[in-house]
C-alpha cells in the first residue's frame, strides 16, 4: 500500500499537462481559417459545387481522426506540429481549387472542356497523407526502434532516388526525370527518399561520431577531420551530383546533400565539416555551371531575369509580377492572376499565394514554418537519445531547408530549382512524404515531452517482454 | 550535440527570415517598378476587370466601357467611330493607350490619388471600383463639320474659343477606327495595326498637333503682328510692294503670284498688303524688321513652345541666324518656318482675343466615378502678345481679307469673320499645303479656326481660299449654333 502511494506521488509530481485540448481548438482554427479562404474563393470566382463542401467537410474529418490518434498513441507530443501543419495544407487547397476556378473559366471562354478539379485529387491524398500519418504513429511507438533500419533505410532511400532512371517507369517532366509512374499512377520517389535518407544518416552518424570529430590538424583555429575519414562525406557528394546529373534534379541534389551536412555538423560538432561541405557545394555548383546547360540558364536566369521575360525568364519575371501585384496587403483571395504564372498550383503556389495574400499573408505562412522549424528543433533538443536528436535536426532541416530553397528560387533570392512547398504545393508525393515526416517528428516530440517514468516503463517492458 | 542543434535552428530561421525580407523588398520597394513593366499584363488586366469611365463632350459620351461576358469583363466602345479618333486615342490590350486615354488614363482607371474617397466608400459598400470620367470641351457639331469637310483629304483642323482657350475641334484626316484597335481579341488589334502603320496615308498620325509644315501666307499675320508692334507700322501705313523684288545676296527673286505690284507706284498700304496677299511688301517688311523682331513676335504667339492640351503638340519653329533673302522668305513663311495646325489657329486666336494668347486645353471637367465633379478647367492666359489697339488693327485687316482681299470664302452672311489664306510651296514637284486661318466674332466671344491641308489635301489646284476657307467656314458655322 505505501509502495504504490509514492509511485502515485511519483507520478504526479511528474505528470505534465498534454495539451491536447490546445491542438484540437487550434486544428478546428485551422480548419476555419480554411473553410473560409474557399468561401472566399467561391465569392470571387462565382463558383459553387457541392465537392467543395465534400472536400470541406472531409479535410476536417480526417483531421479529427488525426487528432485522435496523437492523443491516444502520442499524448505528450507538441500540440502546435500538427495544426502547423494542417493550416498550410488547407490554405494550400483553398489556392489550388482558386487556380481550378481560373483554369475552369478559361475552359469556359475557349469553349473547350472544363477539366476535373485537381483539388479534388489533393483532397485524396491528403486524406492518404493523413492515414499514413496515423499508421506511423500507430505502428512506431517508439522512434529508437528506427535505427535498426538504418543501413535498410539508406538502400532503399538510395534506390528510391534513382528509381526515375529506371526505363519503363521513369517519367520526364519539364526536363527533369523524378518522376515515376506505375499502373497510371504517377509518384515521386525523390520525396520520400529524403526521409528514408535522413534516417540512414542519423542512425549512421551516430555511431560514427566520435571518429569523424577526431582533429587531425588545425588550420585558422578550426580543426580539421582526418583525410580518411572523409569517405562518408565525398559519398555523399557523389550521389548528390548523381542526382544533379542523371536526374536534372537541382532542388533535391542540394536538398540531400544540405540534410547530410546539417547531420554531419551536429553528430560531431565540428564546423570544419559544414565548411568542406560548402566548398564541395560551390566547387560542385561551379562544374555543373561549366558542363550542363540547363544548369546555366538557370544560373543566368537568376542574375538576369529580365534579360528574356518571354523565354526562359518567363516563370520568374510573372512570378515576380505576382508579388509586386500583391502588394502589401494582397488582391484578396480570387481577385489577382496567379494563373499567369507557369505551375502555379506546384513549384510556384508561394507566388500565387504572395499575389491574393499580399506580403501579410505570405510572411504569416512564413512564420508558420518557422514555427514548425522551431518546434522540431524543440523536440531534436529535447529528447534524451543521440539518435533521437539527430532524427529530429534532421527531419527539421529537410523541412526548412526545402522550404527555403523553393520560396529562395520563386523569389528570386537564389536559382530557381525545382521543388514542391511542403504542404502547400499541389502533388501527392510531397503531401504524403511531409505527413509521414511530421508524424515521426510528432513521435519524437512525444518522446521528448513525456515523463521520465513512463520512459522507464516502456524500456523496461521493452528488455523483458 | 544541443548547442549544435541550436545552432542549426538559428540558421534555418535565418533562412526563413531571409527569405521574409526578401518578399518584403519585392512587394513592398519593388513592388511599383515591377508593376511599370512593359509586359506586365497583371496591370492592364486588372485596369480592364474594372468599369473605365467614359470620355464625354457635353452630355454625350465619345468612349465608355461596356460589360461583355469574356475573361476581360469590360470592351472600350467609341461610339462615334473615327470622328474623334484623333482626341480619344485607342486604349489596346496589345498596344497600350493613346490620346486621352493615355494622358488621363489614371482618372478614367479609377486610379487617380483625388479618388481616394469615393474609392474607400466603393469598398465599404463593396462596390466593384469604377473608372472617373473626363469631359471634353470640344463641340460635336464643329467636329464633324470639320472631318466631314476633310473627309477624302488628307489635313488637320483645330478650331479654338479665343478668349478661354478651349478647343472645339480638333480633326485630323485620314483618320481610324479605334474600336477595331481596342478589341478583346489581340489577332484583330494586331492585324488593325500593321494595316494602318503600313498605310502611306498614315491614319494613326495626329496632324493638328504633331505635324509642323510651313504656314505659308498665313505666316504674314505674325510679320504683321510684328510691323505693328514695332511702333513704326500702322494699318495705313504705305510700304514698298513691287511685282517682284531681287533676293538680296542670290541671283533670284521673289515675285508677287500674279506677276503685278501690289499698287501704284509699286506701293500700298499694309492693310491692303495683307488682304491681297502681297509677297513682296512683306518680304521687304520682314528685312525691314530684322529676324530678331519676327522670332520674338513668333515666340510671343507660341512658337518654340509645346503644348500639354494634355494631349502634347509638337514644337513650331521660326528659324535663327538668317541672312536677308532667308529672313525676306521667313516672314511670308517659307524657308524653315514650321508650324503646326494648332499653332497657327492660336495666331489667330491671339489676334481676336484683343491680342491675348489663350493657353490651349481640351479637359474641361475630372469628375469622380459617381460623377461629382472634381476639377473644372480654369482659363489661363499664355501672355499678351500684342497691344488691344494693335490686335484690333489686324483684325480689322483680317475682316478686310475676307471681305475684300483673298479670303472670301471665309464669309459668313450676319457674322464679322476675318481670315488669311496660305499657300505654302514645297520642294519642286510637291504641290503645296493650302493654309486658312480665321476667326469670327460670335455672341460667346471669338472663335478660331486653322485648316491644313497637306498637299492641298490631293487637289491639284491649291489654294487656301479654294480648298481650306469652305473648311473653316462650316466648323465656324458649326460651332456658333450651340
Amino acid at each position: 500500500m505505501s509502495g504504490s502511494h509514492t509511485v502515485t506521488e511519483v507520478l504526479r509530481r511528474y505528470t505534465v499537462s498534454t495539451r491536447r485540448s490546445a491542438e484540437l481548438a487550434l486544428l478546428i482554427g485551422a480548419w476555419v481559417l480554411g473553410v473560409f479562404a474557399w468561401i472566399l474563393v467561391d465569392a470571387a470566382t462565382s463558383t459553387t459545387t457541392a465537392g467543395g463542401w465534400i472536400s470541406l467537410i472531409g479535410s476536417g474529418v480526417i483531421l479529427l481522426a488525426a487528432h485522435g490518434v496523437v492523443r491516444k498513441y502520442t499524448p505528450y507530443a507538441d500540440p502546435i506540429l500538427l495544426p502547423a501543419v494542417a493550416t498550410l495544407n488547407l490554405l494550400g487547397l483553398a489556392m489550388i481549387h482558386r487556380l481550378d476556378a481560373a483554369n475552369a473559366a478559361r475552359a469556359l471562354a475557349n469553349g473547350t472542356k472544363i477539366p476535373t478539379p485537381d483539388v479534388y485529387f489533393q483532397v485524396a491524398w491528403m486524406f492518404i497523407g493523413l492515414v499514413l500519418f496515423m499508421g506511423v504513429l500507430i505502428a512506431i511507438s517508439d522512434h529508437r526502434r528506427l535505427q535498426r533500419f538504418t543501413y535498410t533505410s539508406g538502400v532503399v532511400g538510395i534506390i528510391m532516388l534513382f528509381l526515375p532512371l529506371l526505363p519503363g517507369i521513369g517519367n520526364e517532366v519539364n526536363g527533369a526525370k523524378l518522376w515515376i509512374s506505375i499502373a497510371g499512377f504517377t509518384f515521386q520517389p525523390g520525396e520520400l527518399a529524403k526521409i528514408l535518407l535522413t534516417i540512414f544518416f542519423a542512425g549512421f552518424l551516430v555511431t560514427r561520431r566520435h571518429t569523424l570529430a577526431l582533429v587531425h590538424s588545425k588550420l585558422f583555429g578550426v580543426g580539421f577531420p582526418r583525410i580518411k575519414d572523409f569517405g562518408p562525406l565525398v559519398v555523399m557528394w557523389l550521389l548528390a551530383l548523381m542526382v544533379l546529373v542523371f536526374e536534372r534534379d537541382l532542388g533535391t541534389s542540394l536538398l540531400i546533400f544540405g540534410i547530410f551536412i546539417v547531420l554531419l555538423y551536429v553528430a560531431t560538432g565540428r564546423r570544419s565539416w559544414v565548411i568542406i561541405g560548402s566548398l564541395l557545394l560551390i566547387f560542385g555548383a561551379a562544374a555543373a555551371y561549366k558542363m550542363f546547360g540547363h544548369v546555366r540558364i538557370r544560373f543566368d536566369v537568376w542574375l538576369h531575369p529580365f534579360a528574356d521575360p518571354q523565354g526562359t525568364g518567363f516563370q520568374i519575371v510573372q512570378s515576380l509580377y505576382g508579388f509586386a501585384n500583391g502588394g502589401l496587403f494582397g488582391t484578396g483571395w480570387g481577385q489577382g492572376y496567379p494563373q499567369l504564372v507557369p505551375f502555379a498550383k506546384t513549384d510556384f503556389i508561394t507566388s500565387a499565394l504572395g499575389e491574393e495574400l499580399g506580403l501579410v499573408g505570405l510572411t504569416a505562412i512564413l512564420l508558420i514554418y518557422a514555427i514548425i522549424v522551431e518546434r522540431g528543433a524543440r523536440a531534436a533538443v529535447a529528447t534524451r537519445d543521440p539518435f533521437g536528436n539527430l532524427l529530429a535536426i534532421g527531419l527539421t532541416a529537410a523541412l526548412g531547408i526545402q522550404t527555403f530553397i523553393v520560396v529562395g528560387g520563386v523569389t528570386k533570392l537564389i536559382p530557381l530549382t525545382g521543388l514542391t512547398t511542403p504542404f502547400l504545393s499541389y502533388g501527392g508525393s510531397s503531401l504524403v512524404a511531409n505527413y509521414i515526416l511530421i508524424a515521426l517528428l510528432i513521435r519524437i516530440s512525444n518522446a521528448a515531452r513525456s515523463p521520465e517514468i513512463e520512459q522507464n516503463v516502456e524500456l523496461i517492458s521493452e528488455v523483458n517482454p | 550535440m544541443i548547442r549544435q542543434i541550436n545552432r542549426v535552428t538559428a540558421g534555418l530561421i535565418f533562412l526563413l527570415v531571409a527569405l521574409i525580407v526578401n518578399i518584403s523588398y519585392i512587394q513592398v520597394f519593388q513592388a511599383k517598378s515591377l508593376r511599370s513593366q512593359g509586359n506586365n499584363q497583371r496591370v492592364l488586366l486588372a485596369e480592364y476587370t474594372r468599369q473605365r469611365g467614359p470620355i464625354l463632350i457635353g452630355s454625350q459620351s465619345l468612349a465608355e466601357s461596356i460589360s461583355t461576358t469574356d475573361s476581360l469583363t469590360y470592351l472600350r466602345k467609341y461610339t462615334v467611330g473615327s470622328d474623334f479618333a484623333a482626341v480619344t486615342g485607342f486604349y489596346s490590350l496589345v498596344y497600350g493607350a493613346t490620346g486621352i486615354e493615355a494622358k488621363e488614363n489614371d482618372v478614367l482607371a479609377g486610379n487617380d490619388s483625388r479618388f481616394f474617397v469615393d474609392r474607400l466608400q466603393q469598398l465599404i459598400a463593396s462596390r466593384k471600383p469604377k473608372g472617373g470620367a473626363v469631359r471634353l470641351t470640344l463641340n460635336s457639331a464643329a467636329q464633324v463639320a470639320a472631318m466631314n469637310g476633310l473627309a477624302g483629304r488628307t489635313g488637320a483642323v483645330v478650331a479654338i474659343n479665343a478668349s478661354t482657350g478651349e478647343i472645339l475641334a480638333l480633326a485630323s484626316s485620314p483618320s481610324f477606327d479605334p474600336n477595331l484597335l481596342s478589341s478583346h481579341d489581340p489577332a484583330t488589334i494586331k492585324k488593325t495595326y500593321d494595316a494602318l502603320t503600313a498605310d502611306p496615308q498614315e491614319p494613326m498620325l495626329n496632324r493638328p498637333l504633331a505635324l509642323t509644315l510651313p504656314p505659308g501666307s498665313t505666316f504674314k499675320l505674325v510679320t504683321a503682328a510684328a510691323a505693328l508692334e514695332s511702333g513704326k507700322y500702322t494699318m495705313n501705313s504705305v510700304i514698298p510692294a513691287p511685282a517682284s523684288i531681287p533676293l538680296p545676296g542670290s541671283d533670284k527673286t521673289l515675285g508677287n503670284w500674279n506677276h503685278k505690284s501690289c499698287g501704284p507706284g509699286d506701293k500700298t498700304t499694309l492693310k491692303h498688303a495683307l488682304a491681297i496677299s502681297c509677297n513682296t511688301a512683306f518680304a521687304l517688311l520682314g528685312i525691314k524688321l530684322g529676324e530678331q523682331a519676327l522670332y520674338d513676335q513668333a515666340k510671343k504667339f507660341g512658337f518654340e513652345s509645346s503644348f500639354t492640351t494634355p494631349l502634347i503638340s509638337a514644337t513650331s519653329h521660326f528659324p535663327t541666324g538668317l541672312d536677308q533673302a532667308q529672313t525676306a522668305m521667313s516672314a511670308i513663311g517659307q524657308f524653315d518656318v514650321r508650324a503646326t495646325t494648332l499653332q497657327m489657329a492660336l495666331v489667330a486666336a491671339g489676334i481676336a482675343n484683343d491680342g491675348v494668347v489663350m493657353k490651349p486645353y481640351m479637359v474641361s471637367q475630372i469628375m469622380a466615378p459617381n460623377l461629382t465633379v472634381l476639377q473644372n478647367a480654369v482659363p489661363q492666359a499664355l501672355g499678351r502678345v500684342m497691344t488691344t489697339e494693335n490686335a484690333q488693327s489686324l483684325q480689322k485687316m483680317m475682316i478686310e481679307v475676307v471681305t475684300n482681299g483673298t479670303g472670301s470664302n471665309g464669309r459668313i452672311s450676319g457674322v464679322v469673320v476675318g481670315g488669311k489664306t496660305g499657300t505654302a510651296e514645297n520642294k519642286p514637284g510637291e504641290s503645296a499645303h493650302a493654309w486658312f486661318v480665321a476667326f469670327a466674332q460670335t455672341a460667346n466671344g471669338p472663335i478660331a479656326v486653322a485648316v491644313m491641308l497637306q498637299h492641298g489635301g490631293g487637289a491639284t489646284e491649291v489654294s487656301g481660299n479654294g480648298l481650306a476657307a469652305p473648311i473653316a467656314n462650316a466648323v465656324m458655322r458649326a460651332a456658333m449654333k450651340q
